[in-house]
């Protein structure tokens, strides 16, 4: 077991003829990710690292029975491939593509509440269960399976603390990038309750940072609803009020989403929370009894 | 991005939202023909592009033509926050019975666009947000519906009883709604929106903020950019495909990945360090993006060592380390450079280093660790 990605997943790479998205379709093909068609408006019939290309979603799901898709068309056009990727009845969606504009992803919403399909991103690393499959660009041989569930905004910041506790011998049943934007798909709360509900994890990490609020609903979450052990790690604590620090969410606006603010909702819920990554395999040990 | 409170105000009257008359000005000698021309009393506001103008003195009424020439005098050349006051918005005085509180914003929660309201209006909004958050009524805007007449007038009646005014406010609300659509808004604020002795209402102040990713389709808001100087440092940087932000410390950071350029910053401060800025070289990584990103650290004179943190995804360690020997030969650098190079080809970037005879470390930590250390 794991969340949301796993060895039935049938993957659908939209900008597949791009060179990202070319790059990375032969990269997850190579870590063993079931990456069953392409989609390229007016492509369709070529084939990339010998998957066929189609020129619609429906195209591709009809021909594979395609059920995940991996976006990486620019990021003027990453809506759109969104609503199609929904309207061909794909039920996860992973966008990869950076800089969407923040009103498109609002006006995308309420399409894919309705047809019930779960995206991630924009503007995020995707995510992997080890050994099963991987959605997303994320170095695949810093990754061993195991039990954790790891949660992050970030994406190099997310290698860095997998990379910890891989080498402390701590596996993961699936980490997810969810990206930095300040409207995305799944939060903290979505994927806290799938791996509450998920019997292979055993340990949660959450990584956040500074910007918003999402940590300190994640903090009221986590007291009412999640059980397993949760650890989290906040980047930005020495940023200043007012610049944006890369990701267009993480800004401290007028005194609030600062890194204090949110350390502080985690250690009111009894979540522990590392101040440096380094801290994250301690943690996790000590309340594993490892 | 930001505009200033004049831009903003433009962009409300091409919408016929009711503005103060105004006219802005560079010099003393503009401000005084502009008091005549609008007759007294006049407010005379600094246009700087940032909040607390007001606390700062930025902002002063003037009653006679002498008082207006004086307030132009000690409000150009100001200094306030950083910012120096390069121009003047003289306003027309109006005198208001009531001051309210609009303002539209992205909520990540609902994902929506969010309408706010406050009869609370004319203090800083952050202020009555902490003291008494219920004043701030919130109300999220089904992106399908739009704001629709009936949304529109629901807000306005949380605020007015009259019926009269409450036709005013819903026209003016769905105004707003299309100006934060049509413009890719991050932020719409008017604080205050006045009720005039005449009884209408009327945008005494107009702020609006926009969404960065959304400017290459909207031509006309990017061409009001006014970049500070360090702006101007840090857009030439994200033409190179760097995010550069320059800080007061020592230790010129340069990493791959926002998180984890923050979570470095922060590492050098846990170990009482103090990093210079924040540098994100991004994703792909040219060996050219690293000789632009070492020039960008050392154009800061306070820079007295150099820490690199890449861990490899996208991002190939050995570029990084090709970029940086390139670098080397081609900048003079006298000041200690300390690398740490993780995943996707760090074997080989490693290498690459040290056959440079440069200093190579393992984790993070000790970076951080081995910078402070040479730094003092």
């Amino acid at each position: 077991m794991s969340i949301l990605v796993n060895k039935n997943t049938k993957l659908i790479v939209q900008g597949i003829t791009g060179r990202d998205g070319s790059f990375h379709a032969g990269k997850m093909k190579e870590y063993g990710t079931n990456v069953v068609a392409g989609v390229s408006p007016g492509k369709g019939g070529q084939h990339v690292n010998d998957i066929p290309v189609f020129n619609t979603v429906q195209e591709a799901v009809q021909a594979t029975g395609g059920n995940t898709s991996i976006i990486f068309v620019p990021a003027p056009l990453a809506a759109d491939a969104i609503l199609e990727a929904s309207e061909a009845g794909i039920g996860l969606v992973v966008a990869i593509s950076e800089g969407v504009p923040t009103l498109d992803m609002v006006r995308i919403t309420p399409y894919l509440k309705k047809n019930g399909t779960k995206l991630i991103g924009s503007n995020c690393p995707g995510l992997i269960s080890p050994d099963e499959s991987l959605v997303g660009i994320l170095p695949a041989n810093i990754f061993l399976k195991g039990d954790i569930g790891l949660m992050s905004r970030s994406g190099t910041l997310t290698y860095e603390m997998v990379n910890q506790l891989t080498i402390s011998g701590l596996g993961q049943s699936t980490c997810v990038g969810i990206g930095g934007d300040p409207v995305a798909g799944l939060y903290y709360q979505e994927l806290l309750q799938l791996f509450q509900d998920d019997p292979e994890t055993k340990a949660i990490v959450l990584i956040g940072e500074i910007g918003g609020d999402a940590e300190e609903r994640a903090a009221s979450y986590i007291k009412e609803n999640i059980t397993k052990p949760v650890v989290a790690f906040i980047a930005g604590q020495s940023a200043p009020p007012g610049k944006r620090m890369g990701h267009a969410g993480a800004i401290i606006s007028s005194g609030s989403g600062t890194a204090e603010e949110k350390i502080l909702a985690f250690e009111k819920v009894g979540v522990q929370v590392a101040r440096i990554p380094g801290e994250i395999p301690e943690i996790l040990k000590k309340l594993l009894n490892r | 991005m930001k505009i200033h409170e004049y831009q903003a105000k433009e962009i409300f009257s091409r919408y016929n939202i009711p503005v103060t008359r105004e006219l802005l000005c560079y010099t003393v000698e503009e401000a005084r023909a502009a008091t005549v021309k609008l007759g007294l009393p006049v407010v005379v506001k600094a246009q700087v592009l940032t909040g607390g103008r007001g606390k700062a003195g930025g902002v002063k009424l003037a009653r006679t033509l002498e008082d207006a020439k004086n307030a132009a005098g000690q409000i150009l050349g100001m200094d306030i926050k950083g910012y120096t006051v390069e121009k003047v918005l003289v306003a027309q005085g109006v005198k208001f019975t009531s001051e309210y509180y609009v303002g539209l914003t992205i909520d990540r929660n609902t994902k929506t666009v969010l309408f706010m309201a406050s009869s609370e209006g004319g203090v800083e909004i952050e202020e009555v947000a902490k003291d008494n958050p219920d004043a701030i009524l919130k109300f999220p805007i089904d992106p399908d519906l739009g704001m629709s007449p009936f949304m529109a007038r629901k807000i306005a009646f949380a605020l007015f009883n009259d019926f009269a005014l409450v036709k005013q406010a819903t026209v003016l609300f769905q105004k707003l709604y299309q100006i934060f659509l049509d413009t890719d808004a991050s932020l719409v604020e008017i604080n205050p929106l006045v009720l005039t002795d005449e009884g209408n209402l009327l945008a005494l102040d107009g702020k609006m903020n926009f969404d960065d990713n959304a400017l290459f389709r909207q031509k006309d808001i990017n061409a009001l950019l006014e970049p500070t100087e360090d702006e101007v440092k840090e857009l030439e940087a994200k033409e190179k495909g760097l995010t550069y932000i320059r800080l007061d410390g020592s230790i010129g950071c340069m990493v791959n990945g926002a998180g984890l350029a923050m979570a470095t910053m922060d590492m050098i401060k846990y170990y009482g360090g103090s990093p210079a800025n924040f540098l994100d070289i991004g994703g792909s990584s040219s060996p050219q993006k690293v000789i632009d990103a070492m020039e960008l650290l050392l154009s800061d004179k306070n820079v007295k060592v150099v820490m690199i943190n890449i861990f490899g995804g996208i991002t190939r360690c050995d570029d990084v380390a090709r970029g940086l020997i390139a670098a080397l030969d081609q900048i003079k650098v006298n000041i200690p450079i300390v690398v740490r190079l993780s995943g996707t080809n760090s074997k080989e970037g490693l290498e690459i280093i040290k056959s440079a005879n440069l200093p190579v470390v393992e984790t993070m930590t000790q970076a951080a660790q081995m910078a402070i250390s040479l730094c003092s």
